[in-house]
């Protein structure tokens, strides 16, 4: 590299930035791509990650800086709405197989906390011995081309400033396109890659030679580019019959690539290991995977971690799936994890849905923050059986090298089958991986480079012969594409009915007119929607019963995606998805209206002038206070913040002892909370309140409020009360409804 | 179930007396050794991956950059460095190297590259 040519970093485009309020328009993403260039290039960590941070009424240890824009999690009512960010990059996989669809779903994931964006690869790609080009729809994933990178990587670029964080776009550098991939990967701005031979060795039998020749090439890309490398051990993990027993093996995997990395160039800080706790329940995983966790971090402390979820036993259930993810993150907190990965719950069923994406995000997000700083309360014990594993599973995995030595070197241990065995070396099972050294794809592709070889570009690894009178390789053309992008040659589309230009005229009522929408889970109106139920029948019936079901409800395309035994003969709890052939026009929509709250200083300053006392507590049978008690309380923001005077009679009280209390109090409203709603009870309370109030006649001079998380606003006021109040509805809005309504009985409205 | 010249126990035997720093070190002078030959391999190897890598960032599109390195293999041009041959061919001819190298797309120049690289090899 010749270092005094600086990279032009080109300026951030605001001309077609997002607004949270519209969606994404793939088409002003599209136009004018031939000449976008993407401002962002390496990797990019979490700022501010090692100071202790004050979020809301709570300090975090392990939280960074905070986004801009963000949707908390549920639970953060509670708290504020507080939404504090783990101090570890959290990774989403996201590949529908369409990119413009999948940008869309990116975003979304930003705002749940993600900021690095993997792309899973459509099928058969490491096998093809170019780039591929255009925006063809692929199979489990997209092929990744220029133009879908440099699409996404736009998208991302106005993701990011919509979101304020920086956004890491990763994909593959692997097959036999690899050094290929790299150069277009550093050119469009994609800052995480996987790269690692032994995965194209052992998974997509290439040629041994051709991989690992291709990867110093690949790596001193990557290593010029800052990216982020991780390797492909993980996928011993997920192809060992017995994976608990692949434990020695997977540290081999991870120290052959990252030596070897190391010796391409690229810098220990930008190489990630893929790390996987092996097992998952019923198994005791965290009494096995706990030790190793432990023994690869002692050895690879000058790296990175990247903590991916154990995939290896997900069946289709998405709960179980969660727990494993929440499990594994345990560990990732009680030892490291630079780089938290999420795979989405629903992996095992088919290929993730947008709002597993979001899901399995909030599922990290969740689990870092409640698992915030317990290292600093708990500690790893290594005088007891954990240090004694530890010890050996070290012990093992150099043997394990050693072996590897002895019988010749790296082909020689693959072509004898030492990798993805499933026994726990130093035993065998004899079911490893073999492959031919002198064989797989692309075997008779090696050329021994002349004593005159020259490559003009200003990266490359390995001999070069820079011709006189050049001190760079690169000055004997005038500087290469990293130097002067104005080099890179954009392709379009070379398949003229497989693009996204077609895909979008397929879907273009939509596109031109986004009132009209459809049920959604990975493309643009799929129609798809999901039925829970719990059939009485065994699982067998059950399972053809929802099919059935599915077709009377005039759904199309229905298929059972999860179906679980809640008792052989008592039930079955089953998730069908099917389709829906028709549109819905948000325009003609009748909306429930919004109503505006006044100030918090308006409803301050009008119960300074008329003091307002209240009455309240939760009626019928119910004991459930804890929604009452934050309308009230000053602590949760309540009514009691801005003036108001309340009395609370507790739970399950009568009406007519409210009504007592109002009138001996002079209260000027009644607040009831309702929570239980068996048989619109909680209505019929509401009229009983009603009914005794104008009985008592005090109706006219008293506010009746009810709350609840059944409440409907509109069946609250036709069962007799001035107003209800839902799930959600914070003490600002029942402040501002009783100065409001006192202003209208008052007549001062 | 096979194991591998000995059980763990008896092979472990040169490793117990070790320190857990002894052991760190060995283990990434294991790992130096197995990648050795690997790294050297790619130092003195090359591919049509590594020659299409380098032409893309010549200026030369993927199309352009698989039909120019397919040309070099069938004329065992290819262990020169396909830029390489672009670069002297440009030379010789006085054009860019981009025009040098969309004129081997066309089927133009390959007898003057072949003879440039007889003439470096007598």
């Amino acid at each position: 590299m010749n270092p005094d040519k600086k990279q032009v970093i080109p300026k951030r485009e605001a001309d077609i930035a997002l607004h949270p309020e519209e969606r994404l328009d793939i088409r002003k993403i599209l136009d004018g791509l031939e000449h976008y260039h993407s401002p962002r290039r390496p990797w990019h960590w979490r700022e501010e990650a090692c100071v202790p941070r004050e979020v809301g009424d709570f300090t975090y240890l392990e939280a960074s800086k905070p986004l801009e824009r963000s949707l908390p999690l549920p639970g953060s009512r509670g708290f504020g709405f507080i939404d504090p960010q783990a101090d570890c990059v959290i990774t989403t996989e996201i590949a529908s197989g369409r990119f413009e669809d999948d940008v869309r779903r990116m975003r979304m994931a930003a705002w749940h906390g993600a900021d690095h964006i993997m792309v899973i690869r459509t099928a058969g790609q490491s096998h093809i011995d170019s780039l591929m080009e255009g925006t063809t729809q692929g199979i489990g994933g997209i092929p990744v081309t220029r133009k879908q990178c440099r699409a996404t990587r736009r998208a991302l670029d106005l993701i990011e400033d919509e979101v304020g964080r920086p956004i890491n776009f990763h994909s593959y550098v692997s097959g036999v396109a690899g050094p290929d991939i790299a150069v277009m990967f550093v050119e469009e701005g994609v800052s995480g890659v996987h790269q690692d031979p032994q995965y194209n060795v052992l998974y997509r039998n290439i040629n041994m030679l051709r991989s690992f020749v291709d990867a110093c090439e690949s790596k001193a890309i990557i290593a010029y580019g800052g990216q982020l490398q991780i390797d492909g051990a993980h996928n011993a993990n997920a192809t060992a019959m017995e994976a608990w027993k692949v434990m020695p093996e997977l540290m081999v995997q991870h120290a052959i690539n990252t030596m070897f990395s190391v010796k391409c160039g690229i810098k220990p800080e930008n190489i990630a290991l893929s790390s996987v706790p092996p097992t998952a329940p019923p198994a005791p995983c965290m009494r096995l995977d706990l030790p190793y966790a432990v023994a690869l971090r002692d050895f690879f402390r000058d790296y990175k971690i990247r903590a991916q979820q154990n995939t290896k036993y997900m069946e289709s259930e998405t709960r179980e799936a969660t727990v494993t993810h929440t499990l594994n993150m345990v560990i990732s907190r009680l030892t490291s994890a630079d780089i938290q990965s999420t795979i989405t719950p629903d992996e095992g069923r088919n290929v993730p849905w947008h709002y597993f994406n979001i899901n399995a995000c909030n599922t990290a997000r969740q689990s870092l923050a409640g698992l915030d700083g317990i290292r600093t309360m708990l500690d790893i014990r290594r005088d007891g059986p954990l240090g004694e594993r530890v010890r050996e599973l070290k012990e093992r995995a150099i043997l394990f090298m050693e072996e590897i030595i002895e019988t010749g070197g790296y082909f020689s241990a693959v072509e004898e089958g030492f990798f993805v065995d499933s026994a726990e070396y130093p035993e065998r099972k004899g079911d490893g991986i073999a492959r031919d050294p002198e064989g797989g794809i692309g075997n008779d592709t090696l050329y021994k480079r002349a004593d005159d070889y020259f490559a003009p570009v200003s990266v490359h690894f390995g001999q070069n012969n820079i011709p006189e009178p050049f001190e760079h390789a690169s000055d004997a053309i005038g500087g290469d594409t990293f130097e002067d992008p104005s080099k890179i040659q954009f392709i379009d589309e070379l398949d003229d009915y497989d693009n996204v230009n077609v895909r979008i005229a397929e879907k273009q009522k939509y596109y031109d007119n986004t009132n009209l929408i459809r049920p959604e889970v990975e493309f643009m109106a799929d129609g798809v929607l999901v039925l829970t139920m719990m059939l009485p029948c065994d699982q067998r019936h059950a399972e053809a019963a929802a099919l059935k079901i599915g077709e009377k409800m005039a759904l199309s395309d229905c298929e059972v995606i999860h179906s679980q035994l809640m008792h052989p003969s008592e039930g079955t709890y089953i998730e069908m998805k099917g389709k829906v052939g028709f549109d819905i026009d948000l325009s003609t929509l009748e909306l429930p209206q919004i109503v505006e709250t006044l100030s918090e200083a308006e409803i301050r300053e009008a119960i300074h002038a008329h003091p307002m006392t209240i009455v309240a507590a939760t009626v019928g049978e119910d004991e459930h206070s804890v929604g009452l008690k934050e309308i009230l309380d000053i602590k949760h923001g309540g009514i009691e913040g801005f003036g108001v005077k309340y009395h609370y009679l507790g739970t399950s009280c009568p009406v007519e002892k409210l009504i007592d209390a109002a009138i001996e109090t002079k209260a000027d409203a009644i607040l009831i909370s309702t929570i239980i709603s068996h048989n619109n009870v909680h209505y019929d309370n509401m009229q009983k309140l009603a009914d005794a109030a104008t009985e008592k006649g005090v109706r006219d001079q008293l506010i009746l409020v009810a709350g609840g998380t059944q409440v409907s606003a509109e069946t609250a006021v036709s069962s007799g009360m001035d107003a209800g109040f839902g799930r959600g509805s914070r003490g600002i809005d029942v402040a501002s409804f009783l100065v409001k309504r006192r202003r209208e009985m008052r007549g001062d409205a | 179930m096979t194991e591998t010249k000995g059980s763990f126990d008896e092979r472990r035997a040169h490793l117990a007396a070790m320190s857990d720093e002894e052991l760190y070190e060995y283990f990434w002078k294991l790992a130096e050794k197995i990648v050795d030959p690997l790294v050297e391999a790619g130092r003195v190897y090359t591919t049509p991956a590594i020659e299409r890598s380098v032409l893309l960032r010549m200026g030369f599109s993927s199309l352009e950059a698989q039909a120019i390195v397919q040309g070099m293999v069938e004329r065992r041009l290819i262990p020169h460095g396909a830029g390489h041959v672009i670069w002297r061919l440009s030379e010789q001819l006085g054009e860019g190297i981009r025009e040098t190298g969309l004129g081997l797309v066309d089927g133009k120049h390959w007898e003057d590259a072949v003879r440039l690289f007889e003439e470096v090899r007598s």
